[in-house]
């Protein structure tokens, strides 16, 4: 009988104590840091694999595979990036980025487009020679980029050259061609086989990113007139896969050094 | 350690004295918590893993590997959160096949908690991350992005609070400087403000008036700028902010060794993560708790 006692008494000592302990945890934090540990967990081919995902993204990747393995076209020689001033890939981007942009805009605008300049970086990889996929298209230009029409003044086509000549990478161009002296400066400028004309605008065809400031083009931002094409330059790459069964690039010369 | 197991001895001790098995359950030791933080950014639509003749990446990422990984660790420790700084979208085929749908099918699979908005989930406009969100089974946070003139309007929160076990945790997000970045014509009407104030503002919603038992920052701002050394970054963030315990980054792509320790504005520790891209790692942050006054003093962090 005494130890009940004493239990019940212990019972309410404790019930007091929690509901002070209650209490003080609505006043104030509850938990406090006392470890912590930080680690990186590479993901390698020795991790597991979850059959569940797996599964899932089968129908989704065979859907894609199908689509990018489909045969577009063929290129007879492999169309690579080498070379100081142009290049065979950039040779091949940029006349194929005018051919394509030039119907488009001359639709929309009734004006004539002039040049197309890209950028060398923007060209993500070759063309090897061989059947030629849709797959080579993403490889190329991965990024969602799209074709862009900034109507330039001389002035800031001469920027352009300047440019060009201090940048020395071979920056895939069309439409404009130029000579460059030993001294590093520009001669025989002409545009679509005319010279340059100072009071003319060019219309230039580029990609959104470039005149959003990209590589630093900033003649860009002087642009005149400004036109979206809403056309994804992968597009075009993928469209001229399939309306050209052979694929070569043109190897004239664009920008000449003496 | 020491000290606890010592606390731990007391106790055993004082229950070997008399109180009774039963009360002993009840009151017992000190109450220990275990939260375990998952973490990925940069993700950029990379599902498959990279091919074994990959020359920078031979065999590494893959989501199939990475939901296995994510449930061998909640078979440890149930107490999770999963979260991802941002720019889920992007990078692959299977981004431009089906604008996001897998990514998001996949991380709601593998039980994502929550996700920012890094620059390129505008990839396909803002209508395009709408669009989406009926195949996201976690939320998306941004306290800096002003969504109110824009389709996001409502369906993003500057917050979440979690109660894992008992452990109050608020996770606030920041996205990153939409100029030069993200194109007018993707971000719309989407206001940018400036994530320094904005966070001052979250981290003492959430320390002091939500109670929050740890505060999380999920950022899109970029780990730190080398050649620009005045834009706002994680690192610069952590050093002018208080009451945040964790900054988990993303966008710069950057691969850290260990979590970065560093010193908030009033000198107490503030960690910072990110985990690269691509999904080639997953990012590892465990806390340990307890509800004893005393202890509150040391926290030792093993990094």
């Amino acid at each position: 009988m005494v130890k009940l006692k004493n239990n019940s008494l212990f019972l309410k000592h404790f019930v007091l104590f929690l509901t002070f302990a209650a209490l003080a945890s609505c006043a104030e934090k509850k938990f406090a840091v006392t470890k912590i540990e930080g680690k990186e967990i590479p993901i390698t081919d020795k991790n597991a694999e979850s059959a569940d995902i797996e599964n899932f993204i089968k129908p989704y990747r065979e859907n894609i595979d199908k689509d990018l393995s489909m045969v577009l076209a063929n290129a007879p020689e492999t169309i690579d990036k080498s070379g100081e001033w142009q290049t065979p890939m950039g040779n091949f981007l940029s006349d194929i980025t005018f051919e394509k942009s030039a119907k488009i805009f001359e639709l929309r605008t009734q004006k004539k487009l002039d040049i197309c300049l890209l950028n060398h970086g923007g060209i993500r990889t070759i063309i090897p020679k061989g059947n030629v996929t849709a797959r080579n298209a993403y490889e190329i230009m991965p990024f969602e980029n799209s074709a862009v029409v900034v109507g330039l003044k001389g002035e800031q086509v001469i920027e352009m050259i300047v440019y060009l000549i201090a940048e020395k990478k071979p920056h895939p161009l069309h439409g404009l061609t130029f000579t460059i002296t030993k001294d590093n400066q520009p001669k025989e400028i002409q545009i679509q086989g005319n010279p340059l004309d100072m009071e003319k605008v060019y219309y230039v065809v580029t990609s959104d990113y470039l005149v959003g400031g990209g590589d630093n083009m900033l003649f860009f931002k002087k642009g005149v007139e400004k036109y979206d094409l809403d056309y994804k330059l992968r597009n075009i790459i993928i469209d001229y896969f399939k309306e050209n069964k052979t694929i070569t690039a043109g190897n004239d010369t664009r920008i000449r050094k003496e | 350690m020491k000290r606890r197991d010592f606390i731990q001895k007391t106790a055993a001790g004082t229950a070997f004295l008399g109180l009774g098995s039963l009360s002993l359950s009840s009151f017992k030791t000190i109450n220990t918590k275990h939260l375990t933080i998952l973490h990925t950014n940069d993700v950029h639509s990379y599902i498959d893993p990279f091919p074994a003749n990959h020359p920078k990446n031979p065999n590494m990422g893959g989501v199939a590997r990475r939901a296995a990984l994510i449930e061998s660790i909640r078979q440890e420790n149930p107490n999770v959160l999963l979260l991802d700084a941002g720019d889920i979208f992007q990078g692959t085929p299977y981004f431009n096949y089906y604008g996001g749908e897998l990514e998001f099918k996949l991380m709601t699979m593998m039980r994502y908690d929550l996700a920012t908005i890094g620059n390129h989930d505008f990839d396909n406009g803002i209508d395009g991350l709408y669009a989406q969100l009926p195949n996201a089974g976690f939320e998306l946070v941004s306290a800096n992005y002003d969504f109110t003139n824009t389709i996001m309007n409502g369906h993003v929160k500057p917050f979440k609070i979690f109660n894992k076990d008992g452990i109050k945790v608020g996770v606030f997000g920041l996205g990153v400087g939409l100029d030069g970045l993200v194109d007018k014509k993707n971000s719309k009407e989407t206001v940018y403000n400036d994530p320094v104030s904005v966070s001052q503002d979250m981290a003492r919603v959430l320390k002091h008036d939500k109670k929050c038992d740890l505060v999380i920052c999920l950022s899109h701002l970029g780990y730190k700028y080398k050649d620009d050394p005045e834009k706002i970054c994680d690192t610069k963030l952590a050093a002018l902010t208080k009451d945040i315990d964790l900054i988990i980054g993303g966008h710069t792509h950057t691969f850290l060794d260990k979590p970065t320790l560093l010193k908030n504005i009033e000198g107490k520790d503030v960690l910072v993560n990110q985990v690269g891209c691509y999904g080639l790692n997953l990012g590892r942050i465990d806390f340990y708790f307890d509800d004893d006054a005393k202890s509150s003093q040391g926290t030792s962090i093993v990094i």
